[in-house]
């Protein structure tokens, strides 16, 4: 890598946790509250240096590599391509405005709950950048114990079932991801997540791995059958909690089935997505309909997010360009609508001191400005055009049909109960009576702080999309490229296929690429 | 070389410990400087004194005792292990000031006994060795001060543990018979298959019997959570940790006698998913927090065995390595059990709750303890048990790698329950009993707590040190 004479990353990744350190000897509540929130907005004064990403490549940039276990092979490796460098932007726009909008409501245990969010933004930005296998999952494990916390403490009146429930479905998942990984390193002999990518792993090998890794990957998205635990943990959290697990939890699924599964099992994938695509679609259709019988906002945002992530697996598992670009830019475009729908939530909380909709009916008269932002942050979640979601649900629309019809036909019911399980709730929260919001405040300026942000993402993102295309496009294609030349390509879309046949193709195609 | 006392500095250095001791007990009540005054530092030095010798190999004694890298190795962890143990029982509430002496005595000669058991490389001295570790044991158990449940799990202790022993000396003649030595090197040659060797293969199982009861090995765990129940905070810290160590130690020198796909090896690896199936579906229910932690070193001892029985030079440094990452982790735990149960009694799941109100950075430390036993990263034991998994897969061992995972999911339900109570729940009503010394507490459990983060973030020198340098 040229011109790289300072690590840019790794202060990226160790500040927070440094920060989590230094809070151990401050004093004070809102001492706290303003370090965290300069520590955050330093972290984003460091990330100036990524504006030197390079549009023109897929390579991975700003790479960092050290060596750390030399017997085992481990190394601190990091860097990012096109899609780790959107997740971490993501992540570094979210995490100041979680402490923003947890301004007010987190009232108890202040220190506590800001040592939890540093910790999570230094573990989901080491997440999003790291190459190295196990690094991978040490992030991905470390976001556990602080979220379990933040949701045990914090949360409301039924948050330890909520938050067992949580942390039981994610460890069975990471537990198999250990065993993946080890799996890989035993066949593969390294952990180097682009090593192992240029990797030809035997077909049986590969179908396994992918399963055990794609449930990890699927329980934290979550995906149709293993989304049991999101409801509750999202309904229970608080706010910042909520926001956190949609806007970046739910993306580090999405993530590993981009960065690890497609690449280091493309076989597997291509053989397996059928049933990914019909989960996807379980997904946005199953959850679509059990948002629309919700009478909790915070339910029917959380189930509406299962929704809009079974759009971004669906995008995923097409393997054309138009699909993964889609499934990326609903990754980004969701986070930052569901967690502004989120902040509203809280915001809404702390004045009604109640999550149901009946207890926040007819605010179109009291409070239009709060009003307005949900009117805004609502239609971009039913993927009105103009609005970021429209972009990325879109194009994984054209993706799909462009794959299959049926396949197309089957995910426009979704994108038709979106608009119905956002426009029931907001019609009511606006005109809905008898209301009982005299006397409540409109938006204060702190919370106008962190709605503008979001807003203004919501609508620059979803009207002028070229320049995260740029972003992703060089290496979605590679991406995508690659994938194709792993995978066979005459592949039958349904029907078992026998191992021997894989293994006596690979064998013709490892001969035809010797030859030339 | 029959004797040279330049290589078992450690083992000459305990002795001298125990010497020192014993004239205390014999000697006058009012003997200056008191027990508690000197000993820590005495067990402190003991540490030194076996990092230099780390370097240093020989054969003694006829090649009856073998001290190398592996030896060494475990003496500096039972050495350190030692001082953590002296430390935390030193303030010990339930245990009588008259008989201080005896309680420290006996631990050190169990000390010397597991010292001289990691570098015994025959049979017959493994016996010794092993019942000089057990012996002074038992009498450590009933000094719990006016407590019957104490008398009771020490009865159960003496006749579990002579009963094992009974056993692994029927063994051992079956051994000798058949094979017609005890020296391992020489054993290492001979076919262990039970087709060529039944009646060897037959003894070597009841051997290990003895081996197993040490490391609570289901189906040999019967008497860790009554014992652990009855026996004092400190006593339970110490039983639960140590004489694990010198079970792996003498373990790793017997995988040289197996192989994978003998009979015996098949049956270790059973026993071991067994062993941590059982202890965590077992510590799920427990309210004591003693007797969860005692189901929780039973799912343990199958961890450590998932290295053993990959049987391979980067499995044996790992089971290595999580000995002396167990040792850690376990008596941070009980470092914080001991503290926040300052009037000694037998502390429930509920008394630890509001902990972080009254005591934030036992809390912390407790933590930390306890996410090192789950196995989640940052911390040694997530580095401990990513060791033994590569290995063991490594060998072929798949099955018990998935059970292994799936275990380490089922363990972290009772572990986060008590950072649940610690941090979640509300402080109970009556005014829990005053924690003293605020600064001795939190020192040494924070010291313990900071080694087990650095080893997870830094594992490489301490486990090319476990390896050795062969590997």
């Amino acid at each position: 890598m040229q011109g790289i004479d300072f690590p840019v990353l790794t202060p990226l990744i160790f500040l927070p946790a440094l920060a989590c350190v230094i809070l151990f000897f401050i004093r004070g509540e809102r001492v706290v509250r303003i370090f965290t929130l300069a520590v955050l907005i330093l972290e984003l004064l460091f990330a100036l240096p990524l504006l030197r990403f390079r549009l023109n490549t897929p390579d991975f940039q700003f790479v960092e590599r050290i060596t750390w276990v030399k017997e085992w092979g481990l190394e601190y490796y990091v860097g990012i391509d096109g899609i780790g460098i959107l997740m971490v932007g993501l992540t570094l726009i979210i995490f100041p405005l979680c402490v923003l909008c947890s301004w007010s409501s987190i009232t108890a245990r202040v220190k506590e709950f800001h040592f939890c969010i540093l910790f999570l933004c230094s573990a989901c930005v080491g997440l999003f950048s790291a190459l190295d296998f196990l690094l991978f999952y040490l992030f991905w494990e470390a976001t556990l114990i602080p979220m379990y916390l933040i949701i045990a403490v914090w949360g409301g009146s039924d948050r330890h079932y909520a938050s067992l429930k949580f942390i039981i479905y994610t460890l069975a998942g990471s537990a198999l991801l250990l065993v993946g990984i080890i799996a890989f390193r035993i066949v593969g002999g390294t952990f180097s997540i682009p090593d192992l990518m240029r990797g030809d792993f035997p077909f049986g090998f590969q179908v396994w791995t992918f399963l055990v890794m794609a449930f990890a990957f699927a329980v934290k998205v979550p995906m149709f059958p293993f989304h049991t635990w999101l409801p509750d943990a999202y309904t229970e959290a608080p706010v910042a909690g909520s926001v956190v697990l949609a806007a970046v939890l739910a993306k580090m699924g999405a993530f590993g089935f981009l960065r690890i599964c497609l690449p280091l099992a493309p076989q597997a994938s291509q053989y397996l997505a059928p049933m990914m695509i019909a989960l996807s679609i379980a997904s946005v259709l199953y959850c679509g309909m059990v948002a629309l019988g919700q009478s909790n906002i915070k339910k029917i945002i959380a189930y509406s997010s299962v929704a809009h992530m079974g759009f971004v697996t669906l995008g995923i598992f097409l393997f054309n360009l138009r699909g993964c670009q889609g499934a990326l830019f609903q990754m980004v475009s969701h986070g930052i609508t569901t967690g502004a729908l989120f902040m509203m939530a809280g915001a809404l909380y702390e004045r009604s001191g109640d999550y149901e909709v009946k207890q926040n009916l007819g605010l179109g008269k009291y409070l239009p400005a709060f009003m307005g932002l949900w009117g805004l942050m609502a239609f971009a979640g039913f993927a009105f055009p103009g609005t970021n979601n429209f972009v990325g649900e879109f194009l994984v629309l054209v993706g799909a049909f462009e794959k299959n019809i049926w396949v197309g036909a089957l995910v426009i019911p979704g994108a038709l109960l979106a608009a119905a399980y956002m426009l029931r709730p907001t019609q009511k929260m606006a005109w809905g009576g008898p209301s009982s919001v005299k006397g409540w405040d409109d938006l204060k300026i702190r919370e106008w702080s962190y709605l503008l942000p979001l807003a203004f993402l919501v609508l620059y993102i979803g009207l002028a999309p070229g320049l995260l295309f740029k972003v992703m496009n060089p290496t979605l294609e590679n991406l995508l490229a690659e994938f194709k030349t792993q995978s066979p390509v005459a592949e039958p879309f349904f029907g078992p296929r026998p191992e021997t046949s894989v293994r006596s193709d690979k064998a013709a195609r490892i001969k035809e690429r010797q030859e030339p | 070389m029959l004797f040279r006392p330049e290589l078992i500095i450690s083992e000459l250095y305990q002795l001298l410990l125990i010497g020192a001791l014993f004239i205390q007990i014999v000697a006058k009540r009012s003997w200056m400087p008191r027990v508690e005054q000197w000993l820590p530092w005495g067990a402190g030095v003991g540490i030194f004194l076996s990092i230099p010798s780390m370097e240093s190999s020989g054969i003694m004694f006829n090649g009856a005792y073998c001290v190398d890298h592996l030896s060494q190795f475990f003496k500096l962890t039972l050495s350190l292990g030692f001082a953590v143990a002296v430390l935390n029982a030193i303030r010990q509430p339930t245990l009588k000031r008259e008989k201080r002496c005896e309680y420290f005595m006996f631990m050190a000669i169990s000390v010397w006994g597991l010292m001289i058991l990691s570098s015994a490389v025959e049979l017959i001295t493994i016996y010794l060795a092993l019942e000089i570790a057990s012996f002074s044991l038992f009498p450590l158990v009933p000094l719990r001060s006016d407590d019957k449940m104490a008398a009771e799990a020490a009865v159960k202790y003496i006749f579990f543990g002579v009963a094992a022993t009974a056993i692994g000396l029927f063994g051992f003649s079956f051994i000798l018979a058949s094979q017609h030595t005890g020296y391992l090197i020489d054993l290492a040659h001979k076919s262990w298959s039970w087709s060529a060797a039944p009646m060897a293969v037959a003894g070597m199982t009841l051997f290990l019997c003895g081996m197993l009861f040490k490391l609570a090995l289901f189906p040999f765990h019967f008497w860790a959570p009554d014992v652990y129940q009855g026996a004092g905070n400190e006593t339970a810290a110490y039983i639960s940790t140590m004489p694990k160590v010198g079970a792996v130690v003498v373990l790793i020198r017997l995988t040289d006698l197996f192989r994978p796909g003998l009979e015996i090896t098949t049956i270790l690896a059973v026993l071991s998913a067994l062993s941590m199936t059982y202890g965590n579906l077992a510590a799920l229910v427990q309210t004591d927090v003693k007797r969860l932690l005692g189901y929780s070193t039973i799912a343990h001892a199958g961890y450590v065995m998932v290295g053993l029985v990959a049987g391979t030079q980067e499995g044996l440094a790992g089971a290595a390595f999580y000995a002396f990452v167990y040792v850690l982790m376990n008596f941070t735990c009980f470092w914080v059990l001991c503290r926040v149960a300052s009037d000694g009694r037998n502390l429930e799941l509920n008394d630890l709750n509001g902990l972080s109100r009254r005591a934030p950075g036992l809390a912390l430390i407790l933590t930390v303890g306890a996410v090192a036993l789950v196995g989640l990263p940052p911390t040694a034991g997530f580095m401990g048990k990513f060791f033994l998994l590569t290995a063991a897969w490594n060998r072929g061992y798949n099955w018990l790698v998935v059970i292994a995972a799936a275990n380490v999911a089922v363990s972290l339900y009772y572990y986060l329950n008590l950072i649940r109570h610690a941090y979640g729940e509300d402080e109970p009503r009556r005014a829990p009993a005053e924690m003293t010394g605020p600064v001795f507490n939190l020192l040494w459990g924070a010291l313990l707590a900071a080694l087990l983060i650095l080893l997870g973030i830094v594992p490489g020198p301490l486990f090319s040190l476990a390896a050795g340098p062969s590997a």
